[in-house]
């Protein structure tokens, strides 16, 4: 069962059966989770999803995972958080290791679908792109356009994005519809578009790791 | 006309700070525009309307941003508001000679295009008095050490929005202290993904978490400064 994006993205969701590996994950990140544990079989990881919205409060994330990790750890044999530093300034990171729990590597989905390594090289001469993954295509009004209050002060739309150049829509899936909305996302914005197919990128090689533990 | 609209030029001096107050809040531009210049009309000197009306409206905004009532459209809304009350004060007050509280160089470092925060911190640093020299974005240290050459500033400002731009912030203040001129600049650092550890971690004097934090901080810094002995 594939939750509703608007559930992952407000209230997260606990999808917990009999697995010895829980992986705690960002929402945003369900779908594609979801999609490699089918596609390699790895029916002894769970995951429970936390709200994906926490995003508009990075400061919140670190507390939130800490949290729940205090409150399903004896429940497993490991324990895995799927989240980047996003944008907890290493914070995130630092908690980790006192809980003696893995995260993910990198500053944010952005960086890991594409593969960390690449991402920094082009992180260079790229800085002025703004990202959006499948989830955030999806999610694009939630996520980018009714937070910062464009819904009601379309005014503001340069004063934000003023400074970036394009929109680069780093596709998961190939999904034609996906792909035309993010370029609707990009006109926008008053952005140039570019679609980049990345898969699930260094998510993949990191789950394949847990799921070896 | 609505039986309600209020005229501005009927409103008492005292009323219409107030009402000031309430229109930055609301982001409302022109009005704040209209009511700077019945100020001005009415012989108020321009640092009172400065500080009285625009800057205590902004304190406002600010305190009711740091405590979750207001949100980043609403406050930026309130900025550009307050931006035209001050496009129309700064000639004034330079005229007038208003009191100088330090000058200030600031820019979001390089890699990083990100100057929402860093332009109201700029914005406020000048309604507290201070002279500020907005670099921009994407800053290599070697910008920022020209402008600190040239403007020989008090307060170095740096502002980052990303993990993976803030350890730029390091590049510059080790560059300064190879320099010989780290202490000779109080460095002021800013951005979300920063905290006071990591301010502390790079050499930095301060980590200010919002403009308002910013400008105190900027203060107490400068006074610190213009109180220390010649040794």
């Amino acid at each position: 069962m594939i939750p509703e994006d608007d559930v992952l993205t407000e209230s997260g969701v606990a999808l917990r059966g009999h697995g010895r590996i829980l992986l705690i994950a960002c929402g945003a990140l369900a779908h594609e989770v979801l999609a490699l544990k089918r596609m390699n079989g790895w029916d002894h990881m769970d995951l429970q999803c936390l709200p994906a919205n926490l995003h508009l409060y990075p400061a919140r994330i670190t507390a939130e995972v800490a949290r729940v990790v205090g409150e399903v750890r004896a429940d497993y044999e490991q324990v895995f958080v799927l989240y980047a530093d996003c944008g907890t300034g290493g914070l995130l990171f630092a908690r980790c290791k006192e809980l003696g729990v893995e995260m993910l590597q990198g500053p944010h989905c952005y960086s890991f679908f594409e593969g960390n390594a690449g991402f920094l090289e082009r992180s260079e001469t790229e800085f002025t792109a703004f990202y959006l993954t499948d989830f955030l295509v999806r999610q694009f009004d939630a996520f980018v356009w009714r937070p910062m209050g464009l819904d009601r002060h379309p005014q503001l739309r340069d004063l934000y994005f003023g400074n970036y150049t394009k929109l680069v829509y780093q596709a998961q899936t190939n999904d034609p519809a996906l792909d035309a909305k993010a370029e609707d996302c990009a006109r926008r914005l008053g952005l140039a578009y570019e679609r980049r197919f990345t898969g699930y990128g260094d998510l993949a090689i990191e789950m394949t790791r847990m799921a070896g533990a | 006309m609505a039986d309600d609209e209020i005229i501005l030029s009927e409103l008492s001096d005292d009323e219409l700070v107030l009402q000031m107050h309430d229109d930055l809040y609301d982001g409302l531009k022109e009005e704040i525009e209209e009511a700077v210049n019945l100020l001005i009309a009415r012989g108020w000197a321009p640092y009172d309307a400065l500080t009285k009306a625009l800057v205590a409206g902004m304190t406002i905004v600010g305190a009711d941003f740091r405590d979750g009532i207001l949100f980043v459209p609403e406050v930026l809304l309130a900025a550009n508001a307050m931006k035209g009350g001050m496009a129309i004060l700064k000639p004034l007050l330079i005229a007038t000679g208003a009191p100088r509280m330090g000058k200030m160089v600031i820019g979001t470092v390089k890699g990083d295009i990100h100057d929402i925060g860093k332009n109201l911190v700029g914005m406020m640093m000048e309604g507290a008095g201070f002279e500020v020299r907005d670099l921009g974005i994407n800053n290599s240290v070697e910008k920022y050490l020209a402008a600190l050459e040239e403007e020989k500033p008090d307060i170095l400002g740096m502002s980052a929005l990303l993990t993976t731009t803030m350890p730029y912030m390091k590049v510059v203040i080790d560059t300064m202290k190879e320099k010989g001129m780290r202490d000779d600049y109080i460095v002021l650092v800013g951005g979300a993904p920063l905290n006071e550890e990591f301010s502390r971690a790079i050499g930095a004097d301060a980590y200010c978490r919002d403009a308002a934090v910013a400008v105190e901080t900027a203060k107490a810094y400068v006074a610190r400064k213009h109180n220390r002995p010649n040794v």
